[in-house]
């Protein structure tokens, strides 16, 4: 009997092959972009859990100064009051415009890493005296060996597959030259089995503080959000991709109500179908998901080299370009195949099952939904405010996105009520009788049509609300990059002796010369990088402050005062009249607040008296410029030839711009390709749903061509109809992703970066959109309208004769 | 005369002849039941009559208009303004109410008539189903609105494809009368196909179809 079943299921695929294939791409686009994003994610992860086991991270506690770096002497004192530690060097290093990260370690003391084992195992192992006397050896991964090799300054370079990207590992003596920091360490990890009986730490170095493995922020921690991101773009294709299932699984349980009932009155158990119908949905699920693991991973293969350069420029975390296949990531995006194609089929099935014997056969009733679509828009408007009621009464990212989630379901709830009350109304305004009933017309198929149209809806107004968060963002950052980059130079001198060669030189033709210096501090909300200013009206008259005490300037000159960035103060809900510990020694009251895009550090200036107080001896090597901009050219290269620097080593301010812009650009890559591509898949949604409502539109459409309207007309008419649906649903994603728009200024970004930002309308960009939409509708309903094109008179014949 | 069919063939794609050599006439007035068994062509005739279908050979002319040289607009045109139709069927726009449905035709023919809607209307029983979906009415009711909705463009010629055969006996009867009287009323002629005997004797003319042929 099973067997017989299961060939009456299946012929109906057979008669519907492209029902079949619409289900399978609906269940392979939400499955696709959702993998591809958890793939990305997983990538990222996994390189993040690679450099801390690579590099003994967050395994050991560590020693810290608050105020920065520790004198090596510290370090030998500790040694001999028998301390177990291992010191590290480490900082930035930029070779060719590319920013590369030293780590030096006491390869004598600090525990081994997989890297020097590898090296010590290889065929041809160094010999250990090479690593440890000068001039040393490099570490580094075999992408970035023959960047290193071309330096005529650097040691050796020894291959290993056992390091993270951007990441070289060497002695710490050899660090030292390359970091230009003789004599300092930037801290030092405590070993495990340290002598009983040991002196307790403050008797021997008071400054320094005992930062528990608990307590040490990881790259995992702080590209969480950004990850958290990529998680709701990836679950909104994913719930967009499962309109289109729910759509067609729909459209198919209610033509295959007729076989079911037969199926029935012949004896089977109404149990038995429900069961087979399951295994079948599996199944289809279980086709689509592989269909949509494969897409998956091209797209996260395509998307993964700009993360990485996002995550490595935005958070300086170690990600590679290349994707691996995971098993966990295969199983993880089957199950969510399955599971949510049978969340999308529950309805259907729930109603399929509880269909009585002697049912009729309709397929939609015309008044029977209107019952259906107030109970939805009452749902839809309890998740509007529940989503509300959760950020209201929780707060925090999460709740951030309950609202996102309650928002934007919620509109696509109410939508058909919404549309249907529109179309009501504009009905009202036809004269004619063709006007009448094309209107009347639309109304019937919103129940049809109304899943595609609520992820269109979903799709345009997570379109129009992140771009107009990407555009706000960027004409604040533009804005911004004018106040910050005031000065026509930057230059970075090789070492501080130079550094003051060059400011003597320059001090007679330049209107200022303002130094760089700052010094990497502790604060219980992460690491604070503080910096030294000297007092010059360019600072009073373009930095970007967006809360301010009077008198700010003069105060932080004074040294009495400290500015923070916006990241710290919302961190750890600091503004200005609220008192900033820099050292136990060093609280200032806070003057100021100023924006910091991009930054995802705290950040606080305080007078260049006061930082040399904090932080003496903080390097001197840097320094912007400031002259009549027509004259930055040639001083760029006055100072490089008079100096012999190297081109990096000055960089004018429209470089630097355009840099940081390219870097702004590349942060949105993924969120922009994610975005069109949803916009897609609702385009696709409508295309399916047009086609598969096709053969119910028949009995629709023969009488009002009977009664005298021709083929091209009704064609013309249908294009019509889905650009007017599209135009309708467009007009309520505007103001719905506008509200989108500001909760990710005002909510998400705020959250997740620490940054609240201004929102600014383009409307340009939504006519754009407008017109994308309208094109996306168009090409939706040419297909079917080719098809009433040619239509033969037979075809709609059929729907008049007797013996159907 | 308001139709001539002359030695029409109609043969469907890969299918055998449905209709050879048909030729029959029908004047102003007159009223015609088309019978036969099931698969002799009768519906196809009709359909040709009506300009929703083409012809392989001979010539059908409605009202002095030659149907073959027309073009899908010129046929729709033909629809619009002198045939109308009644399915067995039904066959009424669901999204539209009772008075909706009613004026359809009429306004798309452009020969809306006030008057004669609310008589037709009066005449029908329908008026206090006006803003009523047809879903919600009974089989009979619904095929008096389609009845109305073709009577309203006061066609010069009414095709009717089993109009009662969704019908109990009581709506069938009351449903042709209405027919009838409404054609002698306003002069329309009547092609009717039936499978009934009953209903065939009360036209005024009868013609067999079988196999394709007039017998």
């Amino acid at each position: 009997m099973t067997l017989a079943i299961v060939q009456a299921l299946l012929s109906h695929w057979r008669a519907h092959w492209l029902q079949l294939a619409t289900l399978l791409i609906g269940i392979a686009l939400a499955t696709g972009l959702w993998s591809a994003v958890q793939a990305i994610n997983a990538e990222a992860r996994a390189s993040y859990a690679r450099a801390n086991a690579q590099l003994a991270l967050g395994q050991f506690d560590e020693l810290r100064d608050p105020s920065g770096p520790i004198p090596l002497g510290r370090y030998i004192e500790l040694r001999r009051a028998g301390w177990q530690v291992a010191a590290v060097l480490e900082g930035p290093y930029r070779i060719s415009g590319r920013t590369l990260r030293v780590m030096g370690v006491d390869m004598v003391a600090y525990p081994t890493l997989p890297a020097m084992t590898e090296t010590e195992q290889s065929a041809t192992p160094p010999d250990p005296a090479d690593v440890l006397t000068a001039p040393g050896r490099l570490l580094a991964s075999a992408e970035l060996a023959p960047l290193l090799r071309n330096q005529d300054n650097l040691p050796p370079v020894l291959v290993t597959s056992a390091l993270p990207p951007d990441l070289i590992l060497t002695d710490i003596g050899v660090a030292e030259d390359l970091l230009n920091q003789q004599g300092m360490v930037s801290r030092l990890i405590v070993l495990p089995n340290q002598p009983r009986n040991l002196p307790p730490l403050p008797q021997i170095a008071p400054e320094l503080v005992r930062v528990s493995t608990s307590s040490q922020i990881d790259t995992a921690q702080l590209t969480d959000s950004f990850h958290l991101n990529l998680s709701a773009f990836g679950l909104l294709s994913f719930a967009v991709g499962l309109f289109i299932v729910n759509g067609t699984v729909g459209l198919a349980f209610a033509q295959r109500r007729g076989m079911i009932r037969t199926l029935r009155a012949l004896g089977v158990p109404m149990q038995r179908l429900v069961w087979l119908i399951l295994t079948e949905l599996t199944l289809l699920a279980l086709i689509g998901g592989i269909m949509g693991l494969i897409l998956g991973f091209f797209l996260a293969g395509a998307l993964l080299p700009d993360v990485a350069a996002t995550l490595r420029g935005l958070y300086g975390a170690p990600v590679t370009g290349q994707l691996t296949l995971q098993l966990q990531w295969i199983l993880a995006g089957v199950a969510m195949a399955v599971l949510g194609t049978l969340a999308a089929s529950g309805h259907a099935l729930w109603r399929l099952a509880r269909m009585p014997l002697l049912a009729g056969p309709g397929v939609q009733t015309w008044q029977g939904n209107i019952k259906a679509r107030g109970l939805a828009a009452v749902v839809g408007i309890s998740m509007i405010l529940g989503g509300a009621l959760a950020y209201l009464s929780v707060g925090g990212l999460i709740a951030g996105f309950l609202l996102l989630a309650g928002l934007l379901t919620g509109a696509a709830l109410v939508l058909p009520t919404l549309l249907s009350g529109a179309l009501t109304a504009l009905s009202r305004t036809a004269t004619g009788p063709v006007a009448q009933w094309v209107w009347a017309d639309m109304r019937a198929q919103l129940p049809g049509l109304s899943l595609a149209l609520m992820a269109l809806l979903l799709a345009l107004a997570a379109n129009v609300g992140v771009s107009t968060m990407v555009s706000s963002f960027r004409l604040t950052f533009v804005g911004w990059l004018d106040q910050r980059l005031t000065s026509e130079l930057y230059l970075t001198a090789q070492d501080e002796d130079q550094g003051r060669e060059i400011t003597n030189w320059l001090h007679p033709q330049v209107v200022a010369i303002l130094p760089i210096r700052n010094v990497e501090l502790s604060h219980k909300t992460g690491p604070l990088f503080l910096y030294g200013v000297v007092d010059d009206p360019v600072y009073r008259q373009h930095w970007p402050l967006i809360s301010s005490t009077p008198n700010v300037w003069d105060n932080v000159v004074a040294g009495e005062a400290v500015l923070i960035n916006e990241q710290l103060a919302r961190r750890a809900n600091l503004w200005p009249g609220d008192d900033l510990t820099l050292t136990p020694v060093h609280i200032l009251p806070i003057a100021g607040v100023y924006s910091d895009y991009g930054n995802p550090t705290g950040q606080a200036i305080v007078s260049m008296e006061q930082l040399d107080l904090i932080a003496p001896g903080t390097e001197a090597r840097r320094f912007g410029i400031r002259l009549a901009p027509e004259n930055a050219s040639g001083m760029a290269q006055a100072l490089r030839d008079r100096f012999d620097l190297p081109p990096r080593a000055v960089v004018q301010q429209a470089a630097m711009k355009a840099q940081s812009l390219a870097v702004f650009e590349k942060t949105f890559v993924v969120t922009s390709a994610l975005n069109v591509l949803t916009l897609g898949v609702a385009g696709f949604a409508i295309l399916t749903s047009l086609l598969t409502l096709w053969t119910q539109r028949l009995p629709q459409i023969a009488p009002v061509w009977a009664l005298g309207l021709n083929r091209a007309q009704l064609a013309r008419l249908e294009l019509l109809r889905s650009v007017l649906l599209a135009v309708l649903t467009a007009c309520l994603a505007l103001p719905l992703g506008l509200v989108l728009a500001w909760v990710l200024l005002a909510v998400i970004n705020v959250q997740a970066f620490g940054w609240r930002l201004p929102m600014f309308l383009f409307p340009w960009d939504w006519l754009w959109l407008a017109l994308l939409t309208l094109l996306a509708a168009l090409i939706a309903a040419a297909l079917p309208a080719l098809r009433m094109l040619r239509l033969p008179p037979a075809d709609l014949l059929r729907v008049f004769a007797n013996e159907r | 005369m308001l139709v001539t069919i002359d030695r029409v063939q109609k043969t469907y794609p890969g299918g055998r002849p449905v209709l050879r050599d048909v030729s029959l006439t029908l004047d102003h007035g007159q009223t015609l039941a088309l019978t036969g068994e099931s698969g002799s062509g009768k519906s196809t005739l009709l359909n040709l009559a009506a300009a929703l279908d083409s012809f392989d050979g001979g010539e059908i002319t409605l009202n002095g208009t030659p149907l073959s040289p027309l073009d899908d607009a010129g046929r729709a045109s033909l629809r619009r303004r002198q045939v109308s139709l009644v399915f067995q069927q039904f066959n009424l726009i669901p999204s539209l109410t009772v008075a909706q449905n009613l004026s359809f035709h009429a306004r798309l023919a452009g020969a809306e008539d006030a008057r004669w809607s609310a008589h037709l209307t009066e005449r029908l029983g329908l008026s206090e189903l006006l803003d009523r979906y047809p879903e919600s009415l009974s089989g009979g009711q619904q095929q008096r609105v389609a009845i109305g909705r073709a009577m309203a463009a006061r066609p010069k010629l009414l095709l009717a494809d089993e109009p009662t055969g969704n019908l109990d006996e009581t709506a069938s009867a009351n449903v042709l009368d209405l027919m009838l009287s409404l054609v002698a009323e306003t002069g329309a002629a009547l092609l009717l196909v039936t499978h009934s005997q009953q209903i065939a004797a009360r036209l005024d003319r009868q013609v067999k179809l079988s196999g394709g042929r007039i017998q």
